[in-house]
């Protein structure tokens, strides 16, 4: 059993490194990308930008109450954003990429390995790595980066919206409290971060993808453990950033 | 000229399910093989293991020098260029039309213009018979014109080696003629070493120079035609005869209980006289002689003593008959009926 995690784990890693050496094989496939790039921000953005609207309100919401019982009205502003850009929007762009982006990968190449299109192309020389896998992980890293920062800034709208509508605060001061609080590293490390995540939500769909279990109903399971395992690489990888981040960047406030 | 292809005692498992062991046989360059065998026995598994696509746990496959199971993936990927793989559901990828499938190798691997491709492209899917559904999808075509496609593009880059696997199943007895007749006339323009995986009765008398069987985990026999169409051992004739009776049963094999059974029964049955061999396809007319066949003459005539006495009495039949009348083909077997 443990050992059974332990080597999937080491597979997982192989395939990682397989395929950051063959992003620099050429040719490069472009169309294939191009394709990918529009397929997973086609199935993302709508629903990304949906989740966020909401999701900038009730951290808006929640942070405005909060500082009112502090008496820290003028920092809200600041405050939302960065709990906004700093953790919702990653995390938000983690659930839309390993959900919506990952199973379909995971579905699409399994079903081509069960239907011997994977053997094929090994046969004639070419590696589904270079050619499909590749292709789809840096598809979808560029896409986490892009949803990450619409995500930002759909959020930050939102939560500015709320809180000068609903509680009253004022735009001066919610823009005051940014450059009090904010500072561009914090930007950096959100999109460092959507980077990551695509990476390892592109990586575990390729693997579960390329290795089903047995016919069509493998592929069903592959997808869903894709989806599980992405999301808790991903939750627990920003934990790990964010306690680095936090420990190695001084807040500016302070 | 086709590259000889040597499997030194391999044998395969899927975590504890051993599949076959200790195979040894050499595919001669050039020659048309076949390998027989029940489903399920490993034929594709075996295929498989030829180029690579899985590895046996010992054993060697040497193509020119490269271990296909053991090598260096580098050189595997080289040396997978020499192969024609046809698939058993032909394997074709499900987003491309016919023709973009069967150009996909030319343009993975050449750089050829597109109206190239097109020429060489439009005569294999003429080859297989498929002219006219070029710009079909694979979901759109039936099991046996997929096949065809899947032996399209196994084709397309001239292969020294061509592995089909189960080519005839899907298709009907007239197309099966046909594809015989296909892979003769192949062996002869193109002179590959070929392996065929079959149920095929047809296919197993009339189009190999050589023929093996799987059965038990273990290759049964491999070695020149005649070899196999004249054995008397139990499992070969059963299969051949395409009988009940036999150590062949439905699930896996028998036990010995059915077996005796059976025997008592089987004494009724009138034994099987010394079979007829049919004659070995010729190519079309029009096409060269297979270069194969000289080497063949040579190599088999040279192991004569070590054949049993029924193998050795056909062969010295053929090449007797052969002899009388030295190249001329027959009509009537070149026409693929
Ligand atoms: N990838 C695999 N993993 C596990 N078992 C396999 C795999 N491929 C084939 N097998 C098993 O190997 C055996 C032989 O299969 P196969 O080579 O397809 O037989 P056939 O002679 O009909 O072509 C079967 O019992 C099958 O279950
Ligand atoms: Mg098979």
């Amino acid at each position: 059993m443990i050992g059974g995690a332990l080597r999937q784990t080491g597979r997982l890693f192989a395939l990682a490194a397989e395929v950051s050496r063959a992003v620099f094989r050429r040719p490069f496939q472009l169309r294939e990308f191009v394709e990918q790039f529009w397929f997973v921000a086609s199935v993302t953005i709508l629903p990304a930008a949906l989740v966020s609207i909401p999701f900038g309100a009730v951290i808006a919401l929640q942070v405005g109450s909060l500082t009112q019982q502090l008496g820290a009205q003028s920092f809200t502003g600041g405050a939302s954003v960065l709990a906004v850009i700093q953790q919702a929007s990653p995390l938000i762009v983690a659930l839309l990429i390993s959900g919506a982006a990952g199973s379909a990968i995971c579905a699409d190449l399994g079903s081509r390995k069960i239907r011997e299109e994977l053997d094929a192309m090994e046969v004639m020389g070419v590696s589904p790595v270079q050619r499909l896998v590749v292709p789809r992980v840096l598809a979808t890293m560029a896409v986490a980066v892009l949803l990450n920062g619409m995500v930002s800034v759909v959020g930050t709208l939102g939560g500015y919206f709320f809180n000068i509508v609903l509680q009253g605060g004022t735009p001066g001061a919610y823009l005051a409290s940014f450059s009090a609080l904010a500072q561009l590293p914090d930007l950096y490390i959100s999109e460092l971060k959507a980077l990551i995540f695509g990476f390892i939500a592109g990586i575990v769909a390729a693997y579960r993808g390329l290795n089903p279990r047995g016919g069509p109903k493998g592929v069903g399971d592959a997808v869903n453990q894709a989806v599980v395992i992405t999301f808790m690489l991903l939750f627990f990888v920003n934990m790990v950033l964010t306690g680095i981040y936090l420990q190695i960047v001084p807040p500016k406030g302070g | 000229m086709g590259i000889e292809v040597a499997v030194e005692g391999l044998t395969m498992s899927f975590g504890k399910q051993n599949i076959w062991q200790d195979v040894s046989l050499t595919l001669p360059a050039g020659e048309v093989s076949v390998m027989l065998g029940p489903s399920g026995t490993g034929k594709t598994v075996f295929l498989k293991s030829l180029i690579g696509l899985l590895k046996p746990q010992r054993g060697r496959v040497l193509i020119n020098g490269v271990d296909m199971v053991g090598g260096r993936e580098k050189d595997i990927y080289e040396t997978r260029k020499l192969f024609g793989l046809m698939f058993q559901d032909g394997a074709l990828f499900g987003s491309m039309s016919l023709f973009d499938n069967i150009a996909f190798p030319l343009r993975e691997h050449t750089r050829k213009r597109e109206s190239e491709i097109r020429r060489i492209v439009m005569e294999r899917i003429e080859l297989v018979g498929l002219l006219g559904a070029e710009g079909k999808l694979p979901g759109e075509i039936s099991g046996g014109m997929r096949k065809r496609a899947g032996l399209a593009r196994a084709l397309v880059l001239d292969p020294q080696i061509v592995l089909c696997d189960e080519p005839d199943s899907g298709l009907d007895p007239v197309r099966t003629a046909y594809l015989s007749q296909l892979l003769i006339d192949l062996n002869a323009r193109i002179d590959a070493t070929m392996l065929i995986v079959t149920h095929n009765l047809d296919i197993a008398a009339t189009v190999p120079d050589n023929m093996g069987m799987f059965f038990r985990r273990e290759l049964v026999t491999f070695g020149p035609r005649e070899v196999l169409l004249t054995s008397e051992e139990p499992v070969v004739t059963q299969f051949l005869a395409g009988r009940r009776e036999g150590p062949i049963g439905m699930s896996e094999e028998k036990d010995a209980a059915t077996l005796a059974a059976e025997a008592d029964g089987a004494a009724a049955s009138p034994p099987p006289g010394p079979r007829a061999i049919a004659p070995q396809l010729e190519p079309s007319p029009g096409l060269p002689p297979r270069a194969a066949v000289g080497r063949r003459r040579e190599r088999v005539l040279g192991m004569l003593d070590t054949l049993p006495p029924a193998a050795r009495a056909a062969i010295e039949d053929t090449y007797a008959r052969h002899a009388a009348a030295p190249t001329v083909s027959l009509p009537a077997a070149g026409s693929g009926s």
